[in-house]
């Protein structure tokens, strides 16, 4: 099946310094992405690219079918009204779905008279939300779509979104400092750090294919795994690893949780989970 | 029709939590043959999960030959999946009161009482097996 978006060989530059290098990943229609990484790791670079907002400098982005884009900063113009928002938006798209967006709006008790300055942070998003899924786009790309809002803005945030996957084909990648936030939400994940791309797969295969080990500071690393991360203190050893199991009983394994799998490869920037790659560590 | 309810504590991966509360109401009988599951979107529109982890505990509910999908319908407790009847559990619950209330008098807390359940319970089961 042909992948909702694929990157090949993305690089992205500004001025003389590269945002983006290298960065080759395919997720699969119907998936919803968690785009991870710190700061300046290149992420709504990525976002950008993908929707077509800038023009790569090397390699190619493919999305298929539309994509709908909602960036971080949500932009709503405030002296509009959430009708009037709604009428430009259908005069702006060729492809737009006005019931299914009053809809939305009814059954979130968003009053359409109110201008947008006067919605609360989370009727901001859920507007924005439903001006990109009126659209009705193949791949819904969010730009920390829960960034400033409180948890329960957050958790109906992520309601709509879910529900609107439940319903039909779409496909979303977004973007996300907070890892427990997604944990729930998503099945696949794209780690990028300072513009490269680290991780990119299934979240269950991930989870499924990697262990934390902890041991005696003085045990050698495991024979027969790949060493993601490690971390040393006093008396204990800590390691995230590729693959297993490990015999030596010196070693106590252990599931990794989503956040230590993140956490793993961002402090080992030279390690990678890619598909396609067979030798993986550090 | 089931509500589902997550503990997200409990270091129970999520579809299992919803397989559980599923076998569970079955058991006491708020669930019956016949009665229709949520639809994935429900579920997720309800909880903020991922619909393939609900579609994942539905598949598992179906290997399991408690439920069945019907296309473009839904899912729904097949026929002939039937815990104890209610009236059954009604009697059993009663004669489990007066046990607690007995053994409550006998001095055991909570603790002593779940230990002493375990341990019946695991010895029947032994002898079911021999």
């Amino acid at each position: 099946m042909r992948p909702a978006l694929e990157a090949t060989g993305l690089g992205v530059r500004y001025r003389r310094s590269w945002a983006l290098r290298d960065c080759s990943l395919a997720v699969p229609a119907g998936r919803v992405a968690a785009l991870v990484g710190p700061n300046g790791a290149g992420k709504t670079t990525l976002m950008h690219a993908a929707v077509g907002l800038l023009r790569p400098a090397r390699g190619s982005v493919r999305v298929a079918g539309e994509a709908a884009f909602v960036a971080q900063d949500k932009p709503l113009y405030d002296g509009f009204t959430v009708a009037e928002t709604l009428a430009f938006g259908r005069r702006m798209n060729t492809r737009w779905d006005g019931d299914a967006a009053a809809d939305r709006l009814a059954r979130l008790g968003i009053p359409l008279d109110r201008k947008a300055g006067g919605l609360s942070g989370g009727q901001r998003a859920q507007v924005a939300i439903t001006l990109a899924l009126a659209r009705r786009p193949d791949l819904l790309v969010l730009d920390e779509p829960l960034a400033n809002l409180d948890p329960l803005a957050r958790h109906d945030v992520m309601r709509a979104i879910m529900a609107e996957v439940a319903e039909r084909e779409l496909t979303v990648l977004l973007s996300s400092h907070v890892v427990s936030d997604l944990e729930e939400t998503c099945d696949w994940l794209v780690v990028l750090n300072d513009g490269r791309l680290q991780v990119s797969g299934d979240i269950e295969d991930l989870l499924a294919g990697h262990l934390v080990l902890t041991g005696p500071a003085d045990t050698p690393s495991p024979a027969g795994v790949s060493v993601v991360g490690e971390s040393r203190t006093g008396r204990q050893a800590g390691l995230l690893v590729r693959g297993g199991p490990v015999p030596d009983p010196r070693w106590r394994a252990r599931r990794a949780s989503l956040e230590e799998l993140v956490m793993g490869y961002l402090r080992s920037p030279a390690s990678a989970a890619l598909p396609g790659l067979a030798g993986v560590g550090a | 029709m089931i509500e589902f309810h997550l503990d997200r504590g409990s270091g129970v991966a999520t579809y299992l939590q919803l397989v559980h509360q599923v076998r569970q109401a079955l058991r006491l009988g708020e669930l019956r043959p016949g009665d229709q599951l949520p639809t994935a979107r429900e579920v997720v529109e309800r909880l903020a999960i991922n619909p393939n982890t609900v579609l994942k505990a539905y598949r598992e509910l179906e290997h399991e030959g408690l439920v069945e999908g019907r296309p473009g319908m839904g899912t729904f407790v097949r026929q002939g999946v039937a815990g104890p009847t209610l009236a059954d559990h009604t009697r059993l619950r009663r004669g489990l009161e007066a046990w607690v209330r007995e053994a409550r008098a006998a001095g055991l807390d909570q603790e002593d009482l779940r230990a002493l359940f375990s341990v019946v319970l695991a010895d029947a089961s032994k002898e079911g097996a021999a």
